[in-house]
């Protein structure tokens, strides 16, 4: 019975990791982007909802309202400014002004918000539990969840059902085509970054109910986001979600055998997949 | 018809001239314990040993375009391999350096395995989670200290090779004859590493890795063998990281996991000096490495600020002078310190053609 509770909480967990994995699947999915600061762009939008709730004493259910287009505007913007100017063949000036943002991020928040560690006060919903049955799931992991299924099952109809994801598509595969037809490619690309900070941000608010957090633990959620996109497959935002709960399966499983292992056994289990199946469980995309 | 009487060279004047200089400034470099003091020892041995990384970097994302994030894996068991020597088998922490660089390679085949499986960008972050894990692992090693670390025991730091003569010659206390060494040995790693990099882009293996980074297909197509060109400079990268690596834990004496495999350390400050230097040139970490310590020992002293101006300046120099600062003055001036071009000088091609 301790492992099934177990292995419920790892795939309750890997909700979370969906959550961090969808916002860099779209983004690469569309652009061929890896950004580099994707986590501590996570971080950064729980610092804001985290200012939200401070300021003006809202639950962060409330406050990332507020947080959700703020985040929209500095993905916009970001795109827009920065990294638009150097997306092409070429990947590695993507990845360095990536990493360098990284690092900006990082120490700006560690002199703003300094180094002591926060949590969003979540209140009752933090310590309530759902009885399904012969286990018990607590709300928060289990809301998570909730949201990882709907935010990807929204990411998808936006992706294969609106004149958007067909503008996405068409830009993804053909740019210069796709701009004969009246789409500007640079105001597309901005729009799924802007998108991507909305998914990021709901990440975020989970990620600082659940847990507390630093300006420096930002690197380590994009590796787990990571992780959950090559073993999902890339292009695939169902398998993104298989790809989150993989790796919280594998990362609960190792904990319950020794609390050192925990974050060990998500890479084992990513470098297991590379090696069995190198393209990820449900791969789409050729790249 | 007489033989085309033509020569291909890749020395330049300018060339010839900075190799000169370069021989005055390493005679002037290697007589360093004769004029500078301890802390500047210190300085140079840290300017020396950041550059060998970064000439490693560049070796990789530069030319190799591998574009690593996961160094510091290297640096790290380079650095552990050497304490390990030292405390379990008891070996001399001068030859343990090199078993750090074998420590090095031996994990670069696994890494290699996994990571070329990996494209693009995805590569840079597999081998960061390689990193990671590496790191995690040395963590529960607890015969070097496990998550908290340990030092160099007394009886290796006394009992180091060459530190007695190095104090006796410069009546100096054992501590400060340390430092000479380790500067030394810094200063022998990167005159073979600078020199090693540069015998290697002027062979017919350069040509093949540079054809290998401009075009794969094409490079395929005329005969190269890019996985093999890709194997062998990861193995060798990570054999010099893992060496650079001990000797910098040498140097410190002391070693915990989170230093040894320090993202920032050993990863964001050698791309930023790759970066703003100038990639895909040996001049350009050269420049980057004195930009940056320039920077670091006026700026430091403003915390989270500096490495926030760091990042900002690799930003900007990669948007505005992708080539970095090297770039800029090369495309200028036309200069080549380390040129690698060849060159066709006399003989009668053009006039030949009707």
């Amino acid at each position: 019975m301790i492992w099934v509770d177990t292995i419920l909480q790892g795939v309750l967990l890997g909700g979370l990791y969906a959550l961090f994995a969808a916002g860099l699947s779209l983004v690469f999915g569309i652009m061929r982007l890896v950004n580099l600061a994707h986590g501590d762009l996570i971080v950064l939008a729980a610092y804001l909802i985290l200012g939200v709730t401070t300021l003006l004493g809202l639950h962060p259910f409330l406050a990332v309202f507020l947080a959700v287009p703020l985040m929209f505007g500095i993905g916009y913007a970001l795109q827009l400014g920065v990294l638009n100017r150097v997306l092409g063949d070429d990947i590695l000036p993507p990845l360095l002004v990536t990493f360098g943002l990284s690092i900006v991020l990082q120490n700006v928040l560690l002199e703003t918000a300094s180094a002591d560690s926060r949590r969003l006060p979540a209140g009752e919903t933090a310590v309530e539990a759902l009885n399904l049955g012969p286990v018990t799931v607590g709300l928060l992991p289990f809301l998570t969840f909730a949201s990882a299924i709907a935010v990807i099952a929204a990411l998808q109809y936006l992706f294969y059902r609106t004149a958007m994801g067909r503008a996405f598509r068409a830009v993804s595969d053909d740019p210069v085509t796709a701009s004969l037809m009246g789409i500007r490619p640079a105001s597309v690309f901005a729009l799924a970054t802007g998108i991507a900070m909305v998914v990021v941000t709901i990440a975020a608010l989970y990620l600082g109910m659940r847990a507390t957090f630093d300006p420096a633990i930002g690197p380590s959620r994009l590796i787990y986001a990571f992780e959950a996109v090559i073993i999902g497959g890339l292009g695939s935002l169902w398998g993104t979600l298989a790809g989150g709960v993989v790796i919280g399966v594998a990362q609960t499983v190792g904990a319950a055998i020794n609390p050192e292992w925990q974050i060990l056994a998500g890479h084992v289990a990513f470098l297991v997949v590379l090696l069995i199946r190198p393209r990820g469980l449900f791969p789409r995309a050729v790249d | 018809m007489s033989a085309p009487a033509y020569t291909v060279r890749t020395g330049t004047r300018a060339s010839r001239l900075f190799g000169w200089g370069l021989l005055a400034l390493l005679v002037a470099l290697v007589a360093a314990p004769l004029w500078a003091d301890r802390g500047m020892i210190q300085d140079l041995f840290f300017i020396l040993t950041m550059l060998v990384l970064a000439q490693f970097w560049n070796l990789l994302a530069g030319y190799g375009g591998l574009i690593s994030i996961g160094q510091q894996a290297f640096v790290g068991l380079g650095a552990y391999a050497m304490f390990g020597a030292v405390i379990v088998w008891g070996v001399n922490p001068v030859p343990a350096i090199l078993l750090g660089g074998v420590a090095a390679v031996l994990l670069a085949i696994p890494t290699a395995f996994f990571a070329f499986r990996l494209v693009g960008a995805y590569f840079a972050i597999g081998t960061w989670v390689i990193a990671d894990m590496a790191r995690l692992i040395v963590s529960q090693w607890q015969v070097v200290g496990g998550g908290t670390g340990t030092s160099l025991p007394r009886e290796a730091r006394a009992d180091m090779w060459g530190v007695e003569t190095i104090a006796a010659l410069f009546d100096m206390r054992a501590a400060a004859a340390r430092d000479v060494l380790a500067y030394w040995l810094a200063l022998a790693l990167a005159i073979a590493t600078v020199a090693g990099i540069y015998a290697l882009l002027r062979s017919r293996q350069g040509l093949a890795l540079a054809a290998v980074r401009d075009n794969v297909e094409a490079a395929g197509a005329v005969g190269v063998d890019a996985k093999r060109m890709r194997w062998s400079i990861f193995l060798v990268a990570a054999f010099g990281t893992g060496i650079c690596g001990a000797l910098i834990f040498l140097q410190n004496a002391r070693i915990a996991p989170d230093a040894a495999f320090s993202v920032v350390d050993w990863m964001a400050y050698v791309i930023f000096i790759v970066v703003i230097g100038g990639i895909g040139r040996i001049e350009g970490p050269i420049v980057g490495v004195l930009v940056f310590f320039v920077l670091q020992s006026t700026l430091s002293q403003f915390g989270a600020w500096y490495l926030m101006a760091l990042g900002l300046l690799a930003i900007t120099v990669m948007l505005i002078a992708p080539r970095g600062l090297w770039g800029v003055i090369s495309d200028r001036t036309g200069l080549q310190l380390f040129p690698i071009q060849r060159r066709l000088y006399g003989g009668r091609i053009a006039k030949e053609t009707p």
